[in-house]
């Protein structure tokens, strides 16, 4: 006799609807993306998305489960964000292995869907920076339609390029590269220049950083469409304000209290907000429900904690960009956080 | 909390509860006037229909019964008496089926009524306000009156002037949160001025100077049938309260908190900050009896819900079937059809209809089963959302503690205040991976009471033991004592011998 356990009625909201609605939210990031990148991003972004649902497809028949569960939204979304994390110039096989990284990796070995600690799509980021370095900081110059030979609006010159890189177009990957802000202020550093002067003759413009017109991943240059996005999921309540304000906060407090001490070592919180994944990270990484702590006081200690985590990667780590390090660190806090972050219950204390 | 203390003064005094659901209110029978329902031919009629120990019949088979009189007795304290809900012969008491989740039967008293007028009231008090309150209580006791919004928990009880905790604010729960119910709603229209009398005697007994009814603003009529009585009553310092609809408002804990600021301390009861509680409809029955010494045996029901050809409100004695009372407002197929006793919310799903309604029965929804979503309710993993922890009103971490429940992690899931959930379902029905998790905190309360009883026999079994072993200790040393004095003596008068 099956149980039959009230509530009797549901408001209707489901795994797919919310994985479709943070799929939603990043259209606009997307969009920037193609308009940066033009074809390499659709084709990145498409077989990232593909390559995600096959693989746990696959997964899920191997381990004898219910395939119909690899549309559920979650693939896709993890192989769309992952796509977002990749620089323009990679490669068809490293985003499928990236792609089946972050499923059977990611989050398949820990038992599918809710059980993963890591954040899918940045735990494949991290396995495939670490083993191709080289790639996964060749970051392309944005809108280069006419960069001969590369044409980043012909679908067919692209297509080539993803699917046999530079050497098919015979030309080399650095004629078409580029520093990333971030990188370009650690390296002059290390060169015994300081940040206001790095910045300066890298031709840094905050409008240009807060549209996305500047090198980077394909997903996270423009802060403005990274906004309406993570503000949509805010509206739609899809995910709640303590972690992208705790956290986009704690980077901000801590480059402004740095920067007025030194200036010329410390980058402005401006800078440090616009730069690398920070947004991306903020809105569409670190509120991952599933690797972030569920109660209140929990996503502010945790966006906090990413926050501090990120500022300090960048500022003293050998990595320029530390927003995916940082989460993926706080990832591994969160049952003890959620435990320990756990709200009053009515009538316990407080208001009596 | 200091700051939601001044909110609270300064937004009127309502400030609300944590979390909660709008849940869509489907309250099509709200202007459908109540009616009588005839009388079944037999009626069921359970020896306990309230929270608390089962009474004891005091009729035979074969006796003849008239409407009110008591038919069954309480025997422990918390209790309430059974009466007639009409005029009869009683055919058989035997073990029936009830509504309850066990599927279990309890004693009950069928009676075959005869139509006939003959009823059985208790003096009426019209001069109640020359009275001692504890008159009034017995009154109330004896008139089997129990809380009508569902709780069924006895009346007098609550009504007690302790001078530790004094009664500051009455508040009557007019708020009827739960979709579809309009019970309540009805009864503050049609019978504003007898809750209102109820209201007074209430208040009365418990000698509260505030008095609140609080009805959500849903029901504007309501607000103003109850508002124009009160004038009418001249009843000094009390007033009506419109609250924002929200599930579950009507909850007893989360409407102190709403009315007062106060949240009632857990383990504690409303009379620990000042506030009595009592159900609209439980305010009309006090008045019933005392001003007219009528019993409770019968109230009244929703009948709703989309397989309900003809819902409406209805005045129904206790023991009428389910499957009668539903024949008689057109649903005669039931097989494709889930009845719901209570409301969808809080609701409990009927596996047969042929049990009787009760004190409890607020409403009776039945819905084609392919539109109920606890019928066919697939759960998939927790993603960690934290909307469950959002809309609770309590303010516990539902999915975590689903987890410690489902887990069998119970010390655990008591360490995250399991029983302090109020099993109002805000979380299920806002899950997007639609765990069944007010089901999963059920089965957690039941094995934790199970276990905790275990350990409750383990110790009562380990003193008696070690009682019997200090018992048998103690016998051995008396045995051993009196066998040295027998010696001592018999060396002794062997000595005396000796010097004979």
């Amino acid at each position: 006799m099956p149980v039959v356990s009230s509530p009797h009625v549901h408001g209707g909201d489901s795994i797919r609807l919310t994985m479709l609605s943070v799929i939603l939210a990043l259209l606009p990031a997307a969009g920037v993306a193609v308009y940066l990148f033009g074809w390499l991003a659709v084709y990145s972004m498409l077989s990232a998305m593909t390559s995600c649902i096959v693989s746990e497809a696959l997964w899920l028949r191997a381990t004898g489960r219910d395939m119909r569960r690899a549309l559920d939204g979650s693939a896709a979304l993890t192989g769309l964000l992952l796509a977002l994390t990749l620089p323009a110039a990679v490669p068809w096989w490293m985003v499928v292995l990236g792609s089946v990284f972050a499923i059977v990796l990611g989050k398949q070995v820990y038992g599918g869907l809710g059980f993963n600690p890591f954040n899918p799509a940045l735990a494949a980021r991290v396995i495939l920076l670490i083993s191709f370095p080289l790639h996964m900081t060749s970051w392309l110059v944005p809108m280069s339609a006419a960069h001969p030979p590369l044409n980043l609006y012909d679908w067919h010159i692209c297509l080539a390029f993803f699917l046999h890189g530079p050497q098919a177009l015979g030309m080399s990957l650095d004629a078409v590269t580029m520093a990333s802000p971030l990188g370009h202020v650690k390296t002059e550093w290390t060169r015994g220049i300081g940040v206001n002067e790095a910045l300066a003759n890298y031709h840094y413009r905050y409008l240009d950083a807060f549209l996305g017109r500047e090198a980077g991943s394909l997903g996270e240059t423009s802060a403005l469409a990274l906004l309406v996005g993570g503000m949509y999921l805010l509206a739609r309540h899809t995910i709640t304000w303590h972690i992208p304000f705790a956290y986009l906060a704690t980077v901000a407090l801590l480059a402004a209290l740095f920067n007025s001490i030194d200036p010329n070592h410390f980058a402005p919180p401006m800078f440090h907000l616009l730069a690398g994944g920070l947004m991306l990270c903020a809105f569409f990484m670190a509120t991952d429900p599933v690797s972030s702590p569920v109660t209140p006081k929990g996503r502010l200690v945790f966006g906090v904690g990413c926050g501090v985590l990120t500022w300090c990667i960048r500022t003293f780590g050998g990595y320029p960009e530390g927003a995916m390090f940082s989460v993926l660190l706080m990832n591994c806090a969160v049952p003890l956080i959620d435990h320990y972050c756990r709200p009053r219950v009515y009538g316990h204390g407080g208001r009596s | 909390m200091g700051l939601k203390r001044i909110w609270h003064r300064l937004s009127g005094g309502v400030g609300g509860f944590h979390g909660g659901v709008d849940v869509p209110q489907n309250k099509r029978t709200a202007d459908r006037p109540i009616e009588q329902l005839p009388l079944s031919p037999v009626l069921i009629v359970p020896v306990k229909q309230h929270i608390g120990e089962a009474c004891a019949p005091l009729v035979k088979v074969g006796d003849y019964v008239r409407r009110g009189q008591k038919i069954a007795q309480a025997e422990g304290y918390l209790a309430a008496p059974v009466h007639a809900p009409a005029a009869g012969k009683v055919v058989k008491i035997e073990e029936h089926r009830i509504i309850h989740p066990s599927g279990l039967g309890l004693p009950c008293i069928f009676i075959e009524p005869d139509g006939s007028d003959a009823a059985e009231t208790l003096t009426p008090w019209p001069d109640w306000a020359e009275r001692d309150p504890g008159e009034l209580r017995e009154r109330v006791r004896m008139c089997g009156i129990v809380g009508l919004g569902g709780a069924v928990f006895p009346t007098f009880i609550k009504l007690v002037r302790d001078q530790h905790h004094p009664i500051e604010t009455i508040i009557l729960n007019g708020v009827e949160c739960e979709p579809y119910l309009t019970t309540d709603h009805r009864l503050m229209v049609e019978q504003a001025d007898e809750i209102v009398a109820g209201l007074a005697v209430l208040r009365y007994m418990v000698g509260a100077r505030e008095a609140v009814v609080a009805i959500e603003d849903n029901k504007p009529d309501a607000i103003e049938a109850v508002r124009a009585a009160l004038a009418r009553a001249k009843l000094t310092h009390a007033r009506v309260v419109g609250l924002p609809t929200r599930y579950p408002q009507g909850s007893e804990k989360q409407l102190i908190e709403t009315i007062t600021g106060r949240q009632v301390p857990a383990g504690r009861l409303p009379m620990h900050v000042g506030v009595l509680c009592q159900n609209v409809a439980t305010a009309r029955a006090v008045y019933r009896a005392v001003c007219h010494g009528e019993p409770l045996t019968e109230r009244v029901i929703t009948v709703s819900g989309d397989a309900v050809p003809n819902p409406g409100n209805v005045r129904v004695p206790f023991g009428t079937p389910v499957r009668f009372l539903l024949a008689e407002r057109g649903l005669t197929d039931i097989d494709e059809v889930c009845v719901i006793h209570g409301g969808p919310m809080m609701g409990e799903y009927l596996r047969s209809v042929d049990v009787p309604v009760a004190k409890a029965s607020n409403g009776l929804l039945a819905f084609h089963s392919e539109r109920v979503f606890s019928l066919r309710q697939q759960e998939q993993p927790c993603i960690r959302c934290g909307h469950c922890g959002e809309v609770c009103p309590v303010n516990l971490v539902p999915n975590l503690l689903a987890d410690h429940c489902r887990n069998d992690a119970f010390e655990r899931a008591e360490q995250y205040q399991l029983f302090d959930c109020i099993e109002c379902g805000c979380c299920s029905y806002v899950c997007p991976a639609s765990i069944p998790l007010v089901h999963y905190f059920r089965y957690g309360k039941g094995q934790l009471a199970k276990i905790r009883r275990a350990e409750q026999f383990a110790e009562e079994s380990r003193m008696r033991s070690e009682a019997r072993e200090r018992r048998l200790e103690r016998e051995k040393q008396k045995k051993a004592a009196r066998r040295q004095r027998a010696k001592q003596l018999a060396r002794k008068t062997d000595d005396a011998g000796g010097a004979d």
